[in-house]
């Protein structure tokens, strides 16, 4: 579909100012289809904005970001969004299936293949017992599933991840990080990941993008030279998990200084 | 046990009152064209029950209520999505909204006796008006109050206009529109009643000030009774609705 040649993902001299104060200055990044970019940087470097600009959901001030060589200037259907804050990402009147379904209806799948697809996703997220319920009976790794459910309904080529397990404890953290990463290869999406957590970012990614704040900028992009699949304990143990963590660290360090 | 013992606690004051009321009557033989007894309201009220004048008036009292709550409602609760959804609307019809809002609903019975004559529509329209702005205002707090975050879920997932207000707008805002409606109801009463009193010739009203001006104190009171007792039953259904539908969610979720 697109050349290879061609990136998926395309910012070409992207500017972005709110409020009058620049957030983003100068972005060239090219993401090519099947890639695990993760975003990482102090806060206030513009991290998020760069997810909503590629979302569509604000339009840069200054160049262009393009997907499949078109410009984005709205919301696609083929880019699914996950929210960090799933207290506000999910509708508290509809069930877990219901929730689902919220992607279905907006894609004008019909009614009666609805049922099926939404199995599918709860199954693929390990939700297939909790559809009946209700957001707030489920705990945060569950409602973060239940997210990632959403977006899978909606068959993206592009999965946009804003921290979303920031508000997660470690082990549950775990837990859904291995299961993006296998649901990420069986599906072959590629991803786009913003978090603060630098181990997260290198266990995830075969790219680690930093960003520098005042104003945001692109100041670091290593490649994360790491066998799949990926392993919580052997992977984190790989000296090159460690030099990649040590090289983050210490750019995150010298941005803060 | 205890919600009875409770509500005879409540009781003792009020029963007192009576009491006392019906032995000063008694001890006095009071003959006034302003006071009545406790027992001869009673009887008035139970007069007007067995000839079935009060029932036929609170049937005409809460239709103009509800018809009034119903059209001003539904205008309200339509411009109240419209204003709290688009800023530009806003903007643009804030003017209009504070100026018409303070007028008093009842300094409008003139107009609508001019326009309507006496009867249903008169009284219908001025209790629009005054149900009107309340469920306006607390729908469009309620509406530009939805969640930032469900917003941008509507957009990633491009939901259109209708769906956008149909699937995610409405039901976030409705356990706020749902108070909007419960104080709307309470003002159309009052209004409706107001309407009735002064000018209209229907309802409970109009039947009280009939027995004022025809010097029956006691079914004058009586009625006053009643409206009071049509009041409450009002709010006790619509609170008792409130908590069936909505349950904590009202006081569980911030007001934004």
């Amino acid at each position: 579909m697109v050349p290879q040649t061609q990136p998926l993902i395309t910012f070409d001299r992207v500017s972005m100012t709110l409020g009058g104060t620049p957030v983003l200055t100068d972005i060239d990044l090219r993401i090519d289809a099947g890639d695990f970019v993760c975003v990482v940087g102090p806060s206030g470097c513009g991290k998020t904005t760069l997810l909503r600009l590629l979302g569509g959901l604000l339009e840069p001030t200054a160049g262009e970001v393009r997907y499949a060589g078109k410009r984005i200037t709205e919301p696609r259907a083929d880019i699914a969004v996950m929210f960090q804050d799933y207290g506000r990402a999910l509708l508290p009147w509809r069930t877990v299936s219901g929730n689902v379904s919220l992607a279905l209806e907006a894609l004008g799948v019909p009614k009666d293949v609805r049922p099926e697809r939404i199995a599918a996703v709860l199954a693929t997220v390990g939700l297939s017992d909790k559809a009946d319920r209700f957001p707030i009976e489920l705990s945060g790794g569950m409602q973060q599933r239940l997210q990632i459910a959403r977006c899978l309904a909606q068959r993206p080529q592009v999965l946009l991840m804003d921290e979303p397990f920031g508000a997660l404890d470690a082990m549950t953290r775990q837990t859904l990080q291995d299961e993006v990463l296998s649901i990420v290869a069986a599906s072959g999406a590629t991803v786009f990941f913003v978090t603060h957590d630098l181990e997260e970012a290198v266990y995830l990614g075969n790219r680690v993008i930093g960003l520098l704040p005042h104003p945001g900028r692109i100041a670091s992009d290593v490649n994360v030279a790491l066998s799949r699949p990926r392993n919580q304990l052997m992977t984190r143990e790989d000296p090159e998990f460690a030099r990649l963590r040590r090289h983050l660290f210490d750019f995150i360090k010298d941005a803060d200084a | 046990m205890k919600r009875a013992a409770a509500v005879l606690r409540g009781a003792v004051f009020p029963l007192a009152l009576i009491a006392i009321a019906q032995i000063a009557a008694m001890a006095v033989r009071l003959q006034s064209d302003t006071l009545a007894s406790p027992a001869a309201v009673l009887a008035a009220g139970a007069g007007a029950f067995a000839d079935g004048s009060i029932l036929i008036a609170t049937a005409q009292t809460l239709g103009n209520a509800f018809g009034g709550l119903a059209l001003g409602g539904s205008a309200g609760l339509i411009c109240g999505v419209l204003l709290g959804s688009s800023i530009v609307a806003d903007r643009l019809m804030e003017f209009s909204v504070e100026s018409l809002r303070p007028i008093p609903s009842v300094a409008l019975i003139p107009v609508s006796m001019l326009t309507f004559g006496f009867g249903f529509r008169m009284e219908i329209a001025i209790v629009a008006f005054a149900a009107f702005w309340p469920v306006l205002i607390l729908t469009r707090s309620a509406v530009s109050g939805v969640d930032a975050g469900l917003l941008d879920v509507a957009r990633v997932l491009r939901l259109g206009p209708l769906a956008r207000t149909v699937k995610i707008i409405l039901p976030a805002a409705l356990p706020r529109i749902f108070v909007a409606f419960r104080l709307a109801a309470g003002i159309a009463l009052t209004v409706a009643v107001t309407v009735e009193v002064s000018t209209n010739p229907l309802g409970l009203g109009y039947n009280m000030m009939l027995a004022e001006q025809s010097l029956h104190p006691d079914l004058m009171l009586a009625y006053l009774l009643w409206i009071g007792i049509v009041g409450w039953a009002l709010n006790f259904t619509i609170n008792a609705a409130q908590r069936r539908f909505f349950g904590r969610s009202v006081q569980v979720r911030p007001v934004a």
